[in-house]
């Protein structure tokens, strides 16, 4: 289904982010060559401002306030391996070009950006792998 | 060469998919189409309905005051030219913008008002979201309430009204969202805390409790932009008047609300 079926190897290496290689539906190697720190993650994930909870729910007692667009990242670990959730965080486009998910990891292709986000991707590599680290904790 | 073709046969399926979604992103069916009013809850709903708890009312007040008062080198007041506003404002409001000939594009309430000011009055032009324009705006919007909303049948507003369409269903800012993808495909749900509307503009201005004062449609197209981290279009900005004449049509039938109260 994905575009990377066409291009099983497609490269990408814009300016400011880490380059990364698309297999299948997956990213398979961590984009900072590390790997992320599940407890940093489940701080990004439940913090308003960078948006998820917007859109999902998940095992946050602690959030009052929690979106209902999309399925609960409840067993996203589960269902997922960390190299398809890495795909899924940095262009969850590419797996449905129709998804309302923001591409966490991507600054092309954008209109209108406001100043202070222009040219930024929403989550840094490092962020990135700290969600995905924590999202694969989350196995029930 | 095979290969290639196959490649070219795999871009294009992939592009006829992507069509078909978009394609499949209708529109709300007129039937289903309901007030931001329908998702408050029961005491922002008394606080609207309730013009004495309503503090959207205390800028109508404002506003008929200065519909009152002279104004200008001309030494005139609204009410000079336009006399009694139940009766000569009454359905205005629920068929703005409409296109001004000598500006040849739509103008929103809050332009014709300075219009006035400035050709009629000759006084200087009251800024866009002051609390002098909001007031004359709600006073005058006001004397609408409880008309269906009826955009002009005038073939002059076509390209502007399909210009703000374009703009509702394009994807902006870093999150990369249209407003259709909430609006259209998602009203009901809950975006974190906040129920999302079918973002009909039946009760502007409003009195908004974030924002805790009246506003304008302009300053909510705003904010939704800027939730969407987008460089939001200035105040009175054409885009922002296109984008008006798509959501009254979008919102035709429905009764104008104004003063309404949103969370
Ligand atoms: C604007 C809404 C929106 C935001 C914001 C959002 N997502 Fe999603 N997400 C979705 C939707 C919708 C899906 C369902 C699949 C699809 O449409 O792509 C999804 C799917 C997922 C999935 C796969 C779920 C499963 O198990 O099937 C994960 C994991 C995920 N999102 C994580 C995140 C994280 C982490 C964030 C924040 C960094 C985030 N999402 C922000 C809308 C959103
Ligand atoms: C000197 C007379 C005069 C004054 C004073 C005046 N107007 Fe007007 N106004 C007009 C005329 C004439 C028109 C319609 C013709 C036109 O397009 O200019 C008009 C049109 C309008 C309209 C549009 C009505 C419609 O049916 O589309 C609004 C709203 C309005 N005026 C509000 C105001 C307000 C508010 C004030 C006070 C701040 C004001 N006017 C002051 C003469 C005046
Ligand atoms: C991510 C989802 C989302 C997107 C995209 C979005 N909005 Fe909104 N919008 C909301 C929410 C949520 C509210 C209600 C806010 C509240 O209750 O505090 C709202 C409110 C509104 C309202 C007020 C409706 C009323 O009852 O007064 C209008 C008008 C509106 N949006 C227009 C737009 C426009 C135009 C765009 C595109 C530029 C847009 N929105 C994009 C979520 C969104």
């Amino acid at each position: 289904m994905s575009l990377a079926t066409v291009q099983p190897l497609a490269t990408h290496a814009e300016d400011a982010l880490h380059p990364y290689q698309v297999v299948g539906d997956a990213i398979p190697a961590s984009l900072t060559g590390k790997p992320g720190d599940p407890a940093r993650g489940r701080a990004i994930v439940a913090n308003r401002q960078n948006t998820c909870l917007l859109c999902h729910s998940g095992p946050f007692p602690e959030e009052r306030h929690q979106g209902n667009l999309s399925p609960s990242l409840q067993g996203a670990g589960a269902r997922w391996t960390a190299a398809e959730l890495r795909l899924r965080m940095v262009d969850a486009s590419r797996l449905n070009p129709a998804t309302i998910m923001p591409s966490y990891y991507q600054v092309e292709g954008l209109t209108r950006v406001a100043g202070a986000w222009r040219g930024k991707p929403i989550l840094s590599a490092e962020q990135i792998e700290d969600v995905v680290s924590y999202l694969s904790t989350l196995r029930d | 060469m095979k290969a290639a073709r196959g490649t070219q046969r795999l871009a294009l399926g992939v592009l006829l998919a992507a069509l078909a979604t978009l394609c499949s992103a209708a529109e709300i069916p007129l039937s289903e189409r309901r007030s931001g009013y329908a998702d408050l809850g029961r005491e922002t709903k008394a606080m609207q309905d309730d013009d004495t708890a309503n503090p959207g009312m205390l800028s109508v007040l404002e506003g008929e005051e200065l519909w009152k008062t002279k104004s200008g080198t001309e030494v005139k007041a609204c009410a000079d030219c336009h006399g009694d506003a139940r009766a000569s404002m009454k359905g205005v409001a629920a068929r703005y913008p409409a296109f001004d000939a000598s500006r040849g594009r739509p103008v929103n309430l809050e332009q014709r008002i300075n219009i006035c000011q400035a050709e009629r009055q000759q006084a200087k032009p009251s800024a866009y979201e002051s609390k002098e324009l909001l007031a004359l705006t709600a006073f005058v919007a006001m004397q609408s309430r409880g008309e269906p909303i009826a955009p002009p049948d005038d073939a002059r507003l076509t390209p502007f009204r399909e210009a703000g369409r374009q703009l509702f269903f394009r994807r902006q800012g870093q999150l990369n969202l249209g407003c259709n993808q909430c609006h259209d495909d998602n009203w009901s749900k809950r975006l974190a805390g906040n129920l999302i509307p079918q973002a009909h503009p039946t009760g502007y201005p409003i009195y908004r409790l974030e924002w805790q004062s009246i506003g304008s449609l302009q300053r909510r197209l705003r904010n939704c932009m800027t939730g969407l981290r987008a460089q939001p279009y200035e105040f009175g900005a054409p885009e922002n008047v296109d984008m008006e004449l798509y959501l009254m049509w979008r919102a035709r039938g429905l009764p104008v609300e104004t003063p309404a109260v949103r969370p």
